[in-house]
């Protein structure tokens, strides 16, 4: 099979999925409890003014002549516009992307840096107090609750030390030094968790190889421990990460909810809650929709990633 | 070693100086959430309010004790009858887009507020027939009924005038850059990130502003809203959680003030609202509960005292509180001979309630109160819109809400307890309550209207259609090095008069 048609064939799968994504993201956000357009009023319950946002957002209508309102606007690229603020959500996505981009990234940067050589040297020092510490510090990454291990940070770092700020966020255009001092905490904190997932990946993928034939080949020739590990398990061992690594970097991308919260970062995570506790459906429907595209594509690269790289794929 | 320091720190302290000596003054203020739209028209969330005070000036003012005073007026009058007034404006009053302030531009702003679809302001000032031109620089306001309550809410987002010119141009899309009159002009607004505005050269109070530039931004998470206030980040955070209030209060560079808030907490009960009206619709039983929970010990226990026990619609402090009728003493005894007297010695109903701290742990209180009375109170939490919603639909016995308060009387009693009142989800409905509610709408003079609140209120604490239980005070947390801040009950900052020091 040559790689046009797979790629083709993937593509084709994409679009039922992305028609079914979407029309789960409406209807769970039917199940919602509560009025929406009783939700954008506030305080006010006069009857003709709550009668006036019904109408405004197509409230009034049956659901599926909802979804087929905004279904006919998303495909002409209009995700409608927020009841809330009243801004357009492509406009909004727009301007949440980059922040949610260089959020995801450099916590992927965190996560490998921390998450590769852990596992590498546990893998290679098994059943060590290295071993052991290692994979501590992996299970204590990943079950820290971010929400905490955010607060402490911020305790120690910005109330304390003073050295970083405790939120907000500076574009990296207006200032970068300062975009990385706001970036830092919040990727340290979503990093270590997924350091912790890859730590453990590596470990395990690495003692696969370690224990494989051609290791034992190399170590017969008597080619140095370190070049063993480095060259021949290591790069074996990665595939499975890889693919790890786009999944997790999906998840990054869809937004880190609490993360978010507590560093007051303005990306999809934030904005999805602020939507989904105002009732502001466009809103959440857009980030939903777009997250899930976001991450489907990922999963789609990375497949094509490894139909290149694994021959052995192109048979069937 | 000692000299090589000295010279460090005499790099250092040079650089200091080179530093913030051009830089302008910035003053950051931590809001509890991002706000709606910046039209005044159609805001609704309390949060806005905050960044309008800084952008958009109002037609009139309340001072800290609630007394409404002119701001872009200069004063008004009414009519002998009610039913017109007559507001004189500020001369020499420019909008961000230097357009003038007039009385075309104030008749604009009213006709805007009424006819916008989707206007959230015309339930505040509906009652306004036509804005008449007296001169260039004075207006006169028809009423459909006598309405003195009016003012009031001009006093707020109703009395907030943008630039004609900017409206027409921008329609809807004026609440991304809105363009008023206040001393702080919009600079941009990143959304869920926060809202800046620079200082206005040509505001017609400008000896008053000290500051250059101010940004708000919104921290939904209180623990990280607080750690930036003590990190130097924010110098000023709004509605403070009184569980972080030993921490402000700990730390010497911080400092917070707190005022009794204008709203109240209470639980609606359901007195004639559909079927589930019918545990609660004899008033005994109302009146039971009411006397099985003790006030004083609910502040004291759930919020270190920190409230204010309440009764009435309004706060103890306030002018229109009925002061012969204060805050009651429990009294288990008569509450168990009221249920009796009821036939329903062993009264079982569930309060639905918020996932909100406050209230749950006030709910868990009352709970063991009313039990000691010999009732069952059920408790069951529902999201706070789907609350709303069912209280609205009459899907309930008793639910936990607030009131968020207007500065006139009025805007705390009459649509939640009048018969056909917007707010009154328990339908309780008392033609002399009516009637006296109506006529204090009908007055000007505080003292007439006082006699009639007073009224009012006597049988409405004896009908017992809502159990009122406290008022809440407004904190606002501040870095020492803010000067001149004056608290107000409705919790708005006016930055006018803020120094950094």
């Amino acid at each position: 099979m040559s790689l046009a048609l797979y790629v083709a064939r993937r593509v084709a799968v994409l679009v039922p999925t992305l028609f079914f994504v979407s029309v789960l993201i409406f209807s769970l956000q039917q199940l919602l409890p509560g009025d929406a357009a009783l939700a954008l009023a506030g305080e006010e319950r006069d009857e003709t003014a709550v009668a006036a946002i019904r109408a405004r957002y197509h409230l009034d209508r049956p659901a599926p002549v909802q979804y087929a309102i905004w279904m006919g606007r998303v495909l002409r690229g209009d995700l409608g516009e927020s009841l809330r603020n009243r801004l357009p959500v492509t406009e909004l996505l727009a301007s949440k992307l980059p922040v949610t981009l260089e959020l995801a990234f450099c916590s992927m940067l965190v996560a490998l840096v921390i998450g590769i050589p852990a596992g590498v040297l546990s893998a290679a020092r098994r059943g060590t107090l290295t071993d052991l510490t290692a994979n501590l510090v992996a299970l204590s990454g990943l079950s820290v609750p971010h929400f905490w291990l955010g607060i402490m940070l911020i305790l120690l770092f910005a109330v304390r030390l003073g050295w970083l700020p405790a939120s907000g966020y500076v574009p990296p255009w207006e200032n970068l030094p300062r975009n990385l001092m706001t970036i830092l905490l919040p990727s340290i904190v979503l990093g270590t968790g997924v350091a912790g997932v890859m730590m453990r990946h590596t470990r395990a993928a690495m003692l696969q190889t370690l224990g494989a034939d051609y290791v034992r080949t190399a170590r017969a020739k008597s080619v140095p421990e370190r070049l063993v590990i480095l060259k021949h398990a290591l790069r074996n061992a990665l595939i499975p990460v890889i693919t790890l690594g786009a999944i997790e970097f999906g998840r990054l991308l869809s937004g880190a909810v609490l993360t978010e919260q507590i560093f007051a970062i303005p990306g999809f995570g934030k904005l999805l809650v602020d939507g989904v506790f105002n009732r502001d459906y466009a809103v959440v429907q857009g980030v939903v929709l777009v997250s899930a595209g976001l991450y489907v594509l990922l999963n789609l690269l990375a497949d094509v990633l490894y139909f290149v790289a694994n021959p052995r794929l192109r048979g069937g | 070693m000692r000299r090589v320091r000295l010279v460090m720190a005499a790099a250092a302290l040079a650089l200091l100086a080179a530093g913030p000596a051009a830089a302008e003054s910035v003053l950051r203020i931590g809001l509890n959430d991002d706000p709606d739209a910046l039209d005044p028209t159609i805001s609704r969330a309390y949060v806005g309010r905050l960044v309008f005070a800084g952008l958009c000036d109002k037609l009139f003012d309340v001072t800290p004790d609630l007394k409404i005073v002119p701001q872009l007026a200069t004063g008004y009058e009414w009519a002998p009858d009610q039913r017109s007034v007559v507001i004189k404006l500020r001369p020499g009053v420019k909008f961000h887009d230097g357009e003038p302030l007039n009385a075309e531009a104030v008749k604009f702003n009213i006709e805007r507020h009424i006819n916008t679809p989707g206007s959230f302001r015309k339930t505040e000032i509906g009652q306004i027939q036509s804005v008449e031109i007296v001169n260039d620089m004075t207006v006169r306001l028809h009423l459909s009924e006598p309405l003195t309550p009016l003012l009031a809410a001009l006093t707020d987002r109703a009395g907030m005038m943008v630039s004609p010119k900017a409206a027409r141009a921008l329609g809807d899309k004026l609440g991304q850059k809105p363009v008023c009159a206040g001393p702080y002009r919009f600079v941009e607004r990143v959304a869920q990130g926060k809202i800046v505005m620079e200082r206005f050269p040509d505001y017609w109070d400008k000896a008053n502003v000290h500051i250059d530039r101010v940004e708000f931004v919104p921290i939904t998470d209180s623990t990280a809203r607080l750690a930036s206030l003590r990190s130097g980040d924010l110098q000023m955070i709004e509605r403070v959680s009184p569980t972080d209030l030993a921490e402000i209060r700990g730390d010497g560079k911080l400092k917070v003030t707190g005022v009794p808030e204008l709203g109240y907490q209470m639980i609606p009960l359901n007195v004639a609202n559909g079927p589930k009206a019918k545990t609660l619709a004899d008033v005994r039983v109302r009146q039971a509960i009411d006397l099985a929970i003790d006030r004083e010990t609910l502040v004291k226990t759930v919020f270190n005292n920190e409230y204010i026990a309440g009764n009435q619609w309004v706060s103890p402090s306030n002018y229109y509180y009925n002061a012969k009728f204060p805050v009651p003493k429990r009294d288990v005894a008569k509450a168990r001979a009221l249920l009796k007297e009821a036939g329903q010695p062993n009264l079982t109903f569930t309060l639905i309630l918020p996932p909100e701290r406050d209230r749950q742990e006030a709910a868990q209180i009352i709970q063991a109160m009313l039990a000691e009375a010999g009732i069952t109170m059920n408790l069951q939490t529902q999201e706070n819109v789907t609350m709303l919603t069912n209280g609205r639909k009459g899907d309930f016995e008793a639910y936990f809400t607030f009131w968020s308060g207007r500065p006139d009387p009025d805007g705390n009693v009459f649509t939640q307890s009048t018969c056909k009142g917007a707010q009154n989800d328990s339908h309780y409905c008392s033609a002399e309550v009516d009637a006296l509610l109506t006529k204090a709408r009908q007055v000007s003079g505080p003292a007439e209207r006082k006699k009639l609140y007073d009224a009012a209120t006597e049988i409405m604490l004896r009908d017992t259609p809502r159990l009122l239980l406290w008022h809440r005070r407004v904190f606002t947390g501040l870095s020492a090095r803010v000067q001149g801040f004056t608290p107000y009950p409705d919790g708005i900052i006016r930055l006018k008069g803020l120094k950094l020091n």
